[in-house]
């Protein structure tokens, strides 16, 4: 684009290097992790730093999973996490179509409604939640993190398929109208398979927050049977009695990155897309 | 409470068969989201604001006691929460301005044509999509005072420093450590959004700058600013927001010590730990209230200078 012609040899040399910079800056404290990870306990806390794992192993890979907790965290990560961005898209996408493409009464205040619920600083309604959580009897079990997720995944879903409706032609509407569907018909069969693309990016974008959570995580949950894994990781110090076992948490870091990361190569478009759609129009 | 309209049976004058049906389908649609939206979120915070009026405690079954403005008059003369509001706003502009200069940056690289491009732009969305939980725990192990690899670099192998710091533990640089790890964190996706808006930018008008031999910084200056100005001002409001509400990143680095205690920190503390339902409650609405001073303040300057 801009600058891109004519550039001098050394301005290429230049151009390059804060491009090399800047990929060093974005991963290298992933690049630590997986060496952290890597190196045995002993090389680990040992000065000067080596910057190469020395004689890489595993053992620190093998000790998170041998150990009951994290696999629990991971499961119930996955658990909490899945159903509610299921729950989201299933009751979002209803209240996305409506808000996106038909006309009724109160439409703005709706839609202001749900605007602001998206800006929502989550701890503003920490002790309500805690004190709902416990009257409905679901403290400490993945319900509790469901139902509280629901309060930032469902107002976002809502609101970022709603621009993913609006997108599309007017005219499917009044085509199917014509050949005599109704309005359900034409939501169901027409209009919601084609914003498929919506709903993948919706979805993936709501996954990540639920997966990343973390205040109410450890908020509304008290012991390993519950946690999810980013209050496992964060408590991690707490068995052994001299140094935190950074080796371990490292391993757990990678773990619970490689996920994301895969899910980031895949879908990078569509992410990119739905970021910037749900904040530009946001 | 929000009144939500509901179906009315009255057929109206002027109003098709079909835009009847419709209209009824659309509330059948949004009632589900509306319900649940009101019942976790809207009705939670009118109850954090009604027991805000009270001494109570959280998970007892004493009855709550009305105290009035107590709660509020506490929390206006708490030193500890005027130095939380302070850390906090000191984090948020620090980290928003280094964001911005850093996102904005690494938006004009990325939006020039080159080799690896691609890549580049996914590299750029993993510190983003990591749980802020981990990359606290990756970068304090980076900052350990020891072993960590950042105080190694920085006495050995590009010597700058005279000694090994204890980053996040001692109150001269705890924070900025953490203003460190934030820039890093949510700098890329201040220049995703940023690049959206460059993208945006027609290719021609720089080739009649060209023509008319405007430089590059000229054109940057001329051209490329003002039409980010939109991408700017959204970018700039999104991340003040969320700025000011950090909680995982101190809470996991210093617990909120070495004067790094933030509003958020200092609200999980009071209302959790303490179980003060009413007083934390208290803290929650002042936060509001601090939020609702910055956007308040965004968006006035913004529309003075739109009406010069």
């Amino acid at each position: 684009m801009a600058g891109s012609k004519r550039r001098g040899w050394g301005q290429d040399l230049l151009f390059w290097l804060v491009v090399i910079f800047i990929a060093i800056y974005t991963l290298f404290p992933f690049y630590w992790a997986v060496v952290s990870s890597l190196t045995p306990a002993s090389a680990l806390f040992a000065t000067p730093v080596r910057y190469f794992p020395a004689n890489p192993t595993f053992e620190a890979y093998m000790g998170i999973f041998r150990d009951p907790s994290f696999r629990q965290a991971l499961l119930n990560s996955a658990i909490v996490a899945l159903t509610t961005v299921i729950l989201s898209l299933s009751v979002g996408s209803f209240g996305a179509y409506a808000l996106g493409r038909l006309h009724f009464r109160g439409k703005t205040i709706v839609m202001y409604t749900i605007l602001s619920m998206t800006m929502f600083p989550a701890i503003a309604i920490l002790g309500s939640l805690f004190t709902m959580v416990r009257a409905l009897g679901i403290y400490n079990t993945p319900y509790a993190l469901i139902l509280t997720y629901m309060t930032f995944t469902l107002p976002f879903t809502v609101w970022v398929l709603s621009n993913f409706f609006k997108s599309l032609p007017l005219e499917l509407e009044q085509a199917a109208y014509v050949d005599g569907a109704t309005p359900f018909q034409t939501f169901y069969m027409i209009l919601l398979p084609l914003t498929a693309p919506g709903l993948v990016t919706t979805g993936l974008l709501a996954f990540i927050n639920a997966w990343n959570e973390f205040l109410y995580a450890m908020t509304f949950t008290i012991d390993d049977r519950t946690r999810t894994v980013p209050v496992a990781i964060a408590m991690f110090s707490g068995d052994q009695l001299f140094e935190i076992p950074w080796g371990d948490i490292m391993a757990a870091a990678v773990v619970v990155t490689i996920p994301l990361v895969i899910l980031v190569l895949v879908f990078q478009q569509r992410l990119v897309e739905g970021l910037t759609a749900g904040a530009v129009k946001g | 409470m929000a009144t939500q309209a509901l179906p009315t049976r009255r057929p109206k004058h002027g109003k098709s068969q079909q835009a009847l049906r419709e209209e009824r389908l659309a509330y059948l649609f949004i009632i589900p989201s509306l319900l649940i939206v009101i019942g976790v979120a809207f009705y939670p915070l009118f109850n954090t604001i009604y027991v805000t009026f009270f001494e109570a405690r959280l998970g007892s079954s004493r009855a709550w006691e009305y105290i009035g403005l107590e709660n509020y008059s506490r929390l206006l003369s708490s030193e500890q929460w005027w130095q939380a509001v302070w850390a906090t706003v000191k984090f948020t502009v620090a980290s928003v301005f280094f964001e911005l200069l850093l996102g904005l940056g690494i938006a004009l690289v990325v939006n020039s044509k080159f080799p690896g491009r691609g890549l580049m732009r996914t590299a750029m969305l993993v510190p983003w999509a990591i749980p802020t939980a981990i990359s606290s725990q990756m970068w304090k192990w980076m900052y350990h005072d020891v072993f960590g690899v950042l105080n190694d670099l920085f006495t050995r192998i590009i010597p700058i420093l005279p000694a090994k710091i204890a980053w996040v533990a001692n109150a001269q640089t705890a924070l900025w450590a953490l203003v460190a790890v934030d820039v890093w964190k949510t700098t890329p996706f201040m220049a995703l959004l940023l690049l959206a808006g460059l993208q945006l930018i027609p290719g021609d008008i720089y080739e009649a700058a060209s023509v008319d031999g405007a430089t590059g910084w000229r054109q940057f200056v001329t051209i490329t600013l003002p039409m980010l100005r939109p991408a700017i001002v959204v970018a700039l409001i999104f991340r003040t927001l969320d700025s000011l509400r950090v909680f995982d990143l101190v809470w996991i680095m210093t617990s909120g010590a070495f004067n790094t205690e933030t509003m958020a920190t200092f609200n999980q503390r009071n209302l959790i730990q303490f179980q003060s339902l009413g007083y934390g409650s208290t803290i929650s609405v002042a936060i509001f209230v601090v939020i609702a001073l910055f956007v308040v303040l965004y968006i006035t300057t913004i529309f003075r200078e739109q009406e010069v």
